[in-house]
């Protein structure tokens, strides 16, 4: 199972932080289709994915136990 | 370096003590406080969430550019998350190096590259509504918010 991190809005449209997809062997590009459809997320134009603390690109292979989190555009400082 | 996420009020006189070296000529300090009017609407306060790991990761790969470009010594960059109040300080970073242009221009490099890509975001909270900023539904506040395209990993 991955474990599939939440942040700021799209946390509180989930109402949790974590959801648990099986999501090895997936690229990014599939799961994020995979949450459009699957899930009460929505639409994730214009949200960044990174796997182990590391922003990707579509085409990145998730594997078994990766941690990945869906970074919505960032406003810090 | 010191790169932190921290719940607690952030002191200035402790993020400066952390880049003082003997030999630095110059230390530049910024701080990001909470302004209360953003293009007219008043904002009673903020929240910041961190993705925390992420974003001292981040933070440490910023210092390591900021070392690649200008003769720095010593670079700290604090930022806080929970909920602040106005004039409240959300970020400091302090910069020594051993002449002033340097110092001054790592500083503002390392702000602007929080911006862009450390994990952390901000909700406004107004009299008549509150606002993820940077999200989908709305105007985005920054235009960059977003990494580049060198900031992935390949």
């Amino acid at each position: 199972m991955n474990k599939i991190m939440l942040f700021a809005q799209l946390k509180e449209e989930v109402g949790k932080g974590v959801i648990e997809i099986e999501a090895s062997g997936k690229t990014v590009g599939e799961l994020r289709k995979f949450l459009e459809k699957e899930t009460p997320l929505g639409n994730l134009d214009g949200i960044m994915i990174a796997v182990n603390e590391e922003f990707v690109k579509d085409d990145w292979i998730i594997e078994e136990k990766d941690d990945i989190a869906l970074i919505p555009p960032v406003s810090g400082g | 370096m010191t790169c932190k996420i921290t719940r607690e009020p952030i002191k200035i006189e402790e993020v400066y003590q952390k880049v003082v070296r003997r030999e630095a000529g110059a230390v530049t300090t910024f701080v990001g406080t909470v302004r209360e009017l953003t293009h007219g609407k008043k904002t009673l306060y903020l929240e910041y969430e961190a993705y925390e790991s992420m974003a001292l990761k981040k933070m440490r790969q910023i210092v390591g550019e900021m070392k690649e470009k200008w003769p720095v010594l010593e670079v700290a960059i604090v930022h806080r998350v929970g909920r602040l109040d106005i004039t409240d300080i959300a970020i400091a970073i302090a910069v020594s190096s051993p002449h002033r242009p340097d110092a001054y221009e790592a500083n503002r490099y390392a702000l602007e590259r929080v911006k862009e890509m450390v994990p952390i975001w901000k909700k406004e909270h107004w009299e008549d509504g509150e606002k993820w900023i940077g999200n989908q539904q709305g105007t985005k506040e920054y235009e960059k918010g977003k990494p580049e395209e060198g900031d992935l990993f390949e």
